[in-house]
């Protein structure tokens, strides 16, 4: 490294090109022989479930030369961007632009999510987009208290998505119960599974936590998969009732809502009006973050989440600290739950996959863990990112798992922001 | 007696698997304290370098049975080892001094990686093999019952006991033995006595994948098939395993290996196989409420 000083000098250039050179020769060379095998040669379960193969000479070539090319240009980046842990000196006018900027950021989205069905009116396809991505953003704000608060690495959030959606369906379907009542259902049900989960768990230390929240939701699924009598398996359940406005279905019907109110019935009117409920659904979510969060047991979680040890040695109480985080996650995730099966009409046990706790647990680190506006942000680029390339489906889990890595190295604290105690020692207020 | 002996043998060969692939989470989690959540995956790739280079071997008109293993044995070492060391190289090197949860994120974004990954080039559908190693024994019969213990399972118990002897005298012998040792001690202080720390945990993780190729080739061997995505359950499980039998403990993961697959293998004989995910996951959360430190672990002390 030491000649790659920072002189523009031709004399010192040279080594500095010999040794990107050299290094971008090894990266290839290894990358040769890591795709040699996976890449240059294809094989197939062939007509008669003989394998057949065939080779890719043409495809390994071009991976290696993109390795060799990208590990150049990442090796000149580095030179570029200078040491790791540089203190880069901000002017201050751009500095209290990016400030005002950022102030400004969140209210301008929140009205702008207001004004969406209003605005794209006529296009389903941005409202369902709309819909999908406030899905996810409730999911993430709700896996945000468990993670980003509390600390606790929760690999098996989606199991309380799949508690409170299975607590509508069959409900619903069984006991014709409405939505409304069985939203508080889902809520109360999943977050007490999370209480469930939370108890024997509370020993555990971080990373043996992740792994047994981990299988705690695959065993949900694996419930839901094989308790055929209940659950209907893999077939799911479908049929679910669509959600009323209080009673009052969006129907084209006599007593639907549109015959009331005396205006033409369009299918829209309901996708308007999920549109709205989970955005009610979301900002809830937030808002009792936000109040959580000033309280002594939001208060409890950051401490927590800083430093068990110190939390206890202050008498904090852990097991309900971790037991309320958990519950209240949960909680959000079984409301997030009911309202994805009203949605659907259908669930079936493949919504519930592991990879979808992983996408939560994802745009919640991206976001920068603890940051509400960061985790709206981190939702709305990968759902949106998802929803662009969605031409590129087989490269898209491949590339997030990139995105994954690449964040942790870069930006181990998120993308969008930093979290940041919400109390400090040094000027007792709020920070 | 008789189903119960058969079902003994077959839980026995498929712990051997789980053992193998266990010793890579237990040996990394010993040294660098972070659940390898890649690890999995490093197994599946495992499996495919084992199932293309035989299929090469053999449509260059290879014959002989042991050749052909043995060149897939090393071969599929060899490559998957280096995908060990990439994935450590990329994506947990630069996060050794980072906050608590960063590698682990970035594990599980490694194990996307990794799966999507073959997914993409091999495709998504499952891989067949014709048995390569038929044959067997037929150790008694009663009441019509057969017990039998075939070639394949005698060679998956055989290359594990003989892959565990090596990889016993490399730790306990050996100076990278010594340095592994050393490194999982106290890594500040192995530095200082001059252990090169970074190229002791690189090896760990090349050690660790070309285990877990041999397991992978051992499944192909036993199984017959590979697909994408058979490093995520086989991957807990193998944690399971490490866990159950201490972690950090290397006898402990193959003891733990053999209990997962005995209890798998049993619960699926007498039980329901649809659920023997979920007895195996159960005894995961069980083993971690109740006896955190394992079989043969050594409890943790948490220092402030």
């Amino acid at each position: 490294m030491t000649t790659l000083a920072p002189e523009p000098t031709s004399a010192s250039r040279l080594p500095g090109v010999a040794f990107i050179f050299k290094k971008a020769l090894i990266s290839a060379l290894v990358a040769l022989v890591l795709f040699s095998l996976m890449i240059g040669i294809r094989t197939e379960a062939g007509p008669e479930g003989q394998l057949i193969y065939w080779t890719r000479f043409g495809d390994l070539a071009a991976m290696v030369a993109i390795v060799f090319g990208g590990s150049i240009v990442v090796e000149l980046l580095r030179q570029w961007w200078g040491p790791v842990g540089t203190i880069r000196l901000v002017p201050p006018p751009v500095k209290s632009t990016l400030a005002v900027l950022r102030r400004a950021v969140a209210p301008v989205l929140l009205i702008f999510t207001f004004l969406v069905p209003v605005i794209f009116y006529d296009q389903r396809y941005i409202l369902d987009l709309g819909i999908l991505v406030l899905t996810y953003v409730m999911l993430g704000w709700g896996l945000n208290v468990v993670v980003g608060l509390a600390g606790l690495l929760d690999l098996g959030y989606v199991a309380f998505y799949a508690v409170g959606a299975y607590c509508y369906a069959l409900l619903a379907t069984n006991f014709g119960l409405s939505f409304w009542v069985c939203l508080p259902l889902a809520g109360i049900l999943a977050a007490f599974w999370g209480v469930l989960l939370g108890f024997p768990v509370l020993r555990l230390r971080g990373d043996y936590l992740a792994i047994v929240t981990l299988a705690f939701g695959e065993i949900i699924r694996l419930v839901i998969i094989n308790w055929q009598s209940l659950t209907g398996g893999p077939n799911g359940v479908s049929g679910i009732p669509r959600p009323t406005l209080f009673g009052i279905p969006l129907t084209a019907g006599e007593d639907g809502l549109a015959a009331r109110l005396g205006i033409e019935f369009s299918p829209t009117q309901r996708i308007v009006f999920l549109f709205y409920l989970i955005l009610a659904l979301a900002l809830l979510t937030n808002w009792v973050t936000i109040r959580l969060r000033r309280l002594p047991i939001g208060r409890a979680w950051e401490a927590l989440r800083e430093d068990e040890v110190a939390c206890r040695a202050l008498g904090i109480n852990t097991t309900t600290t971790k037991l309320t985080a958990f519950a209240t996650g949960a909680m959000f995730g079984g409301l997030a739950g009911a309202f994805f099966a009203t949605r659907q009409g259908f669930i079936s046990p493949e919504s519930f996959t592991f990879q979808e706790s992983a996408l939560v647990l994802a745009i919640v680190v991206l976001g920068g863990m603890g940051s509400q506006l960061g985790v709206a942000l981190a939702a709305l680029t990968m759902i949106g990112g998802f929803e662009l390339f969605r031409g590129l489906d087989q490269y898209r889990m491949l590339v997030f798992g990139l995105a994954l890595v690449v964040v942790m190295v870069l930006r181990p604290r998120g993308m969008v922001s930093t979290r940041t105690p919400t109390v400090l020692l040094a000027q007792s207020g709020r920070a | 007696m008789d189903y119960f002996a058969q079902q003994l043998i077959n839980g026995i060969v498929l712990g051997s698997i789980y053992g193998l692939i266990a010793i890579g989470y237990t040996m990394v989690y010993g040294i660098v304290g972070m659940i390898n959540f890649a690890h999995g995956d490093i197994f599946m790739i495992g499996g495919f370098i084992a199932l293309i280079s035989f299929l090469i071997l053999v449509s260059i008109g290879l014959t002989v049975v042991p050749v052909i293993l043995l060149i897939v044995l090393l071969v599929s070492m060899a490559i998957t080892a280096l995908y060990g060391w990439t994935v450590e190289r990329i994506a947990y090197r630069p996060l050794r001094h980072s906050f608590r949860l960063a590698p682990m994120l970035s594990a599980i974004g490694m194990s996307f990686v990794l799966s999507n990954y073959s997914q993409v080039a091999q495709g998504a559908r499952v891989k067949p093999v014709p048995p390569i190693i038929t044959g067997g024994y037929t150790l008694f019969e009663r009441n019509g019952f057969v017990v039998r213990l075939s070639n394949v399972q005698i060679l998956v118990v055989v290359a594990t006991i003989v892959l565990l002897a090596i990889f016993t005298w490399l730790v306990a012998r050996t100076r990278l033995g010594r340095d592994m040792r050393a490194c999982e001690q106290d890594q500040t202080m192995a530095a200082l006595l001059g252990v090169d720390v970074d190229r002791t945990i690189s090896m760990t993780f090349v050690i660790g994948a070309a285990l877990a190729a041999v397991a992978g080739m051992m499944y192909l061997l036993y199984y017959g098939l590979v697909d994408f995505f058979m490093g995520f359950v086989a991957g807990i499980k193998a944690f399971t395993a490490a866990v159950l039998g201490g972690i950090g403990s290397l006898p402990g993961a193959m003891l733990g290996g053999l209990a997962i697959g005995l209890i798998e293998t049993l619960w699926s004989a007498y039980f329901s196989v649809e659920y023997k995910d979920v007895a195996a996951f159960s005894i995961l959360i069980v083993v971690l409420i109740f006896l955190p430190t394992g079989l043969l672990g050594r409890p943790e002390v948490e220092k402030v």
